[in-house]
Order: structure tokens, then sequence, then C-alpha cells
């Protein structure tokens, strides 16, 4: 006992589960490409302002739809505006959607299941019938119907969006909160006469992170699909804004003569959606232990 | 199993069509706008007679409620935007179209899904697993929109193998077919993936296995068996939105099926055709889901216990 003590730095620390996750993400090479290139990216599209070599609207009719070259590295449209700059300024809108979105159906879908998965019973029962009438349901249908019959904005493409994807998001928690509310440190934070919705919030949502974490990324190339979907049919982003959807559409139109304004806003969803995947699979694989790859 | 049945029918199906009736009801009613804004300027006296024409006069819920009748009696009412014709003849005429395409569509979908899924699981983390699921991969990360002018580009423009579109010979349902299914190769495959790598390491393989059974007998007749179980399950909402017709598919391709009406009923403030589409494909996805359940039970006997 009369050892010194030790040095604290000389304890051998124990991996955390976040920790060991991390590496085994970074032990994924597609998932680490797919983040190097979202963040290169998403970086380029951020910084557009600064750093597209052409102005956004400006058209320039002597110059359309030139084929990729030096002075347009992906061409030009048929109005002369030079499309790469127009694929920086689409992905700020189709990224900005992505996450706005997914946000609204995480926010939505974490109440809904924790307040499910905690009450239980009959309460739980009615929550989770409605989910499963709302899958039931047509939404891209509804999606549609909301966005004709309604002003169309980027408020209501969120909420429209959001309603769509919350469902999966709302089981999922559900289940996870089913799982841990019965086990001591609630039962003490209950003993300790704390509040309904402290313990919820404080106590339970914490320790279903990460879930929830894998779960979003998976939902945020869903909710950027699905509003590519949209500006597709004209119901998303209106113009003059622009995100990949109507640049695909505008190119799909044009594909016979110019086909390059197909191929490059469709390379650019594609890739994004792939790396976004990519690293969807990756943290599922690295932080949900029963899922691994063998 | 006929009590299994009835259960879902009157305590499940029935209140969840309800809800969604209603719901679609009201909200596209309740909405600024009507299915005559658009039309050309009408006088007082013409929209009047549309109105009374259409039962449009009458207090909302008096409409709700005869509308609710009507459906029980199989009429989903006149088209606002077909004139003469009936929301019923119209899905009638068009969801073969979307029905024939979503069946090639799923048959692609399964086959090569499965086979994928099935290559990928033999050798986890190998090449080949890598490979299958990205590619399998591609199917998620390229959307209909995208693939299906890249498809026309490349095979009906570039070598002029099949039409642009159209709806006539055997190869115009090629394009589509693929088009359509390519979305459901991706999750088949990694379904298939994951439950044959939880599979292939059970009790019964080693037994198959040690029994001399050939590799191809053990996959196929035994591994496979048990590694579809999450498959079906998915495969229930997905055929129903196969053959519910995509508008997407059928705009890009010129395919006269049912897909095209999701939209340009709402497009057109079509009520009771929007009305119809969404009730029409609210009951395949609840057929299909009370299938999926009842080939899951003949699957798997430990579901048996209800």
């Amino acid at each position: 006992m009369s050892e010194k003590p030790q040095d604290i730095k000389a304890i051998p620390s124990g991996n955390s589960l976040w920790k060991e996750g991390m590496g085994r993400f970074m032990h994924n090479k597609l998932a680490i490409f797919g983040s190097v290139f979202l963040f290169i990216l998403v970086l380029l599209c951020v910084l557009a302002p600064l750093i597209a070599p052409y102005s956004y609207e400006t058209q320039n009719l002597s110059y359309g739809s030139e084929p990729p070259g030096s002075s347009h590295i992906m061409g030009t449209d048929p109005l002369g505006r030079d499309l790469f700059t127009r694929i920086l300024y689409g992905g700020r809108v189709s990224f900005s959607v992505g996450l706005c979105a997914t946000a609204v159906s995480v926010l939505v879908g974490v109440i809904w299941g924790s307040f499910a998965g905690w009450f239980g019973g009959k309460i739980d029962t009615i929550m989770m019938r409605m989910v499963d009438i709302a899958y039931a349901f047509p939404f891209t249908i509804f999606v549609i119907i909301l966005m004709v019959f309604f002003e169309r904005s980027m408020l209501l493409l969120f909420a429209a969006i959001g309603a769509v994807e919350w469902l999966t998001m709302a089981r999922i928690v559900r289940a996870q909160v089913m799982s841990i509310k019965h086990q001591e440190f609630i039962d003490a934070a209950r003993g300790l006469g704390l509040s309904t919705h402290r313990i919820i919030f404080r106590h339970i949502l914490p320790n279903i992170t990460g879930p929830v974490i894998i779960y979003s990324t998976l939902t945020i190339p869903a909710v950027m699909l699905l509003e590519a979907f949209l500006s597709f049919l004209g119901l998303g982003v209106q113009p003059p804004a622009s995100s990949w959807g109507i640049l695909i559409r505008e190119g799909a139109e044009t594909m016979e003569e110019y086909p390059w304004l197909l191929v490059f806003p469709g390379l650019a969803l594609s890739l994004t959606l792939f790396s976004l995947n990519f690293i969807g699979d990756a943290l599922r694989d690295a932080l949900d232990p029963r899922s691994s790859r063998e | 199993m006929g009590k299994f049945i009835l259960k879902r029918i009157f305590l499940e199906t029935l209140p969840s069509l309800l809800v969604i009736i209603t719901v679609t009801f009201f909200l596209i009613r309740l909405a600024p706008g009507g299915p005559f804004s658009s039309e050309k300027q009408i006088s007082a006296e013409v929209l009047e007679q549309l109105n009374s024409h259409y039962g449009m006069d009458k207090p909302l819920f008096a409409q709700y409620f005869s509308y609710l009748l009507n459906i029980c009696k199989g009429d989903f009412g006149p088209s606002f935007k077909y004139p003469g014709r009936t929301v019923t003849e119209l899905i009638s005429e068009s969801f073969p179209v979307s029905l024939e395409l979503g069946l090639y569509a799923l048959i692609f979908a399964i086959l090569t899904g499965i086979l994928a899924g099935v290559v990928a699981a033999l050798k986890p983390g190998s090449f080949m697993d890598y490979f299958t699921m990205s590619v399998s991969m591609a199917g998620i990360c390229i959307p209909a929109f995208v693939l299906g002018p890249l498809l026309v580009l490349v095979f009906s423009l570039k070598f002029g193998w099949v039409n642009v579109s159209g709806w006539n010979t055997f190869s115009d349902r090629i394009l589509p077919s693929i088009t359509l299914g390519m979305m459901y190769v991706a999750y088949i495959a990694r379904l298939t993936r994951g439950g044959m790598l939880e599979t292939m390491v059970q009790d019964f393989i080693y037994t198959a296995r040690s029994k001399g059974l050939s590799e191809t007998a053990v996959i196929f007749k035994h591994a496979l068996r048990g590694a579809l179980l999450p498959v079906i399950s998915f495969m229930g909402p997905a055929a129903a939105g196969m053959i519910s017709g995509s508008f997407v598919v059928e705009t890009i391709f010129s395919i006269p099926g049912l897909g095209r009406f999701f939209v340009t009923a709402a497009f057109n403030r079509d009520y009771t055709m929007i009305l119809g589409t969404v009730i029409f494909y609210a009951i395949i996805i609840i057929i299909f889901n009370t299938l999926v359940d009842i080939i899951q039970t003949i699957l798997n006997p430990r579901l048996r216990n209800y």
C-alpha cells in the first residue's frame, strides 16, 4: 500500500464503443473514399460564390450548348450558362434540402418513437397504429398533392419530405426505447423523482444516438433522391433556383444533342448518393456489432 | 387461417382504408383551387352548373358520405379531367399495362438480386463481395429518372437496338423493366446477402454438408430457403410499388399505364381521380402485405401460433 499512485496516463484506457467503432469505420475503404469525396463536393458547393468560374444566371447565347472544353469544363446549357457553376449552385440546394428535411424527419421520428416506446400500452398502440396506417399511404402521391395544391416554398418542401421519412425512424427509436426503459439506471432516475421529459431527453435519448445517427445518414440520400424526383417533376425547387433534379430534367430533354447536360448532373447526384450510402453502411457495420461483416 | 384473414380485414385493413380516404378527401377539398379553376375564364353560371353536375354544391360532409357510399358500390365517380369517362374505367384500362411492366421488372429484380446476394455472401469480404454489392448499390444511387434516359441514350440512340419509347413490341418492354427493377435489385441483393450470411453458419447447413450434398444443393435447397425470409417481407411493398405503375418510367418511355395518373391527377386537381388512384394503391399495398404475412407463416412454421 506504500506504492506511489500510478501515473494516470499509464493506465490502459478502455476503448469506448465510439472509439472502436471509428477504428472499424476507418478500415472501410469505400466509406473513407465516400467521406473524402463528399467533403470536397460540399466544400465546393458551399464556396460556390467564391470559386465558381462563371456567374450563376448569366446567359450567353453565343456560347450556347458548348461541349465540355477548356473554357467550360462541363460544357454549357442551351442558354450558354456554365454547367459546372450550375451544378455547384444546384448542389447547395440539394444538400440543404437533404440536411433540413432529414432534420425534420429525425426530430419528428425520435420524439414520436420515444414517447410511444416510453408510455407503452394504449398510447403506444394508438401511436404506432398511426404509423402503420401512414405506411399504407401512397406518400409520393401525398407529397405531390401537397406541392401542387399549396403555395410552393422551400419550407413546405422540407415539411413534406420530412413527413414522409420519419416513419421508419419512429419505429427504430421505439424499439430502442422499449429495450432500455426497464434497465436499472432508468429505474434509478425514476426513483430520484425526475420528470418524464427529463428521463426521456437526458437519460434515454443519449443512449440511442447510435442507431439514430446510422439511420439519419441513410435518410439523407433518400431525402435528396425525393427532392430530385420532385424537382424532376417540376414540383420541387422553383426557378431561377436550381437543384440537381432540375438540371437532370433539363438534361434529359436535350440528351440526344447534348448528352453532357444529362451525364454530369446525373453523376453529381449518383456519386453523392453512393458516398452517403457507403458512409451509412460503414457506420452501421462499425457501431452495430450485430450486423458487422464477418 | 380464415380467422386470421378476417381479423386482418375488419380490424386493420378497413379502418386503415377509411383513414386514408378521409385524410385525402379533406386534404384536397380544403386546399385552395379546384378542378375548374385552371380552365379558361368561365362564367359564374357555367361554374355553378359544373358544380351542381358533379354534386359539388352540396355541403362537404354530405359529399363525403355520398362518396363513401358510392365506393362501397364500386363506383369511384366520373373523372373531372376526362369528360364522359369514369375513374373506374380509366384505372381498369391503364392498370393491366402497369401490371405487365411491373411483373417483368419484378422477375428481373428477383432473379438478379438473389443471384447477386448469393454470390456476394459466398465469400464475405472478398473482392466479389464488394464488387457485387457496389454494382447493386448503383440501383439505389442512380435514380430511375437518370438511369432511364441514360439507357435510352446508349441502347436506343447510339446502338439503335430498341425503340426510344412506346409499348408495342416485346423489345419495348426491356428498357422500362430494367429501369423500374434496378432499384429493387439493390435492396433484394443486400437482404439476400444478409440472410445468407446468417443462415450459412447454422447447424442444419453443416448437417446438409455432412450428408455429402453438393455445395449448389446446400445453397439453393437449404440455405436460400431460410435466407429469403427478410427478402419476402421486403417484396410485399416492393411488388405493390412495381405493379401499380411508376410515373417516371411511364413518362420516360411513353407507356400508357396507371403511374402517370398519380401525378397528372394531382396537377389537374381531378378530385375523383386522385382519390381513386390513392385508394387503388392503398388496396394493392394492403393486399400484398397480407399475402406476405401468409407466405411467411407457410415458410416459417414458428410464426404459426395465432
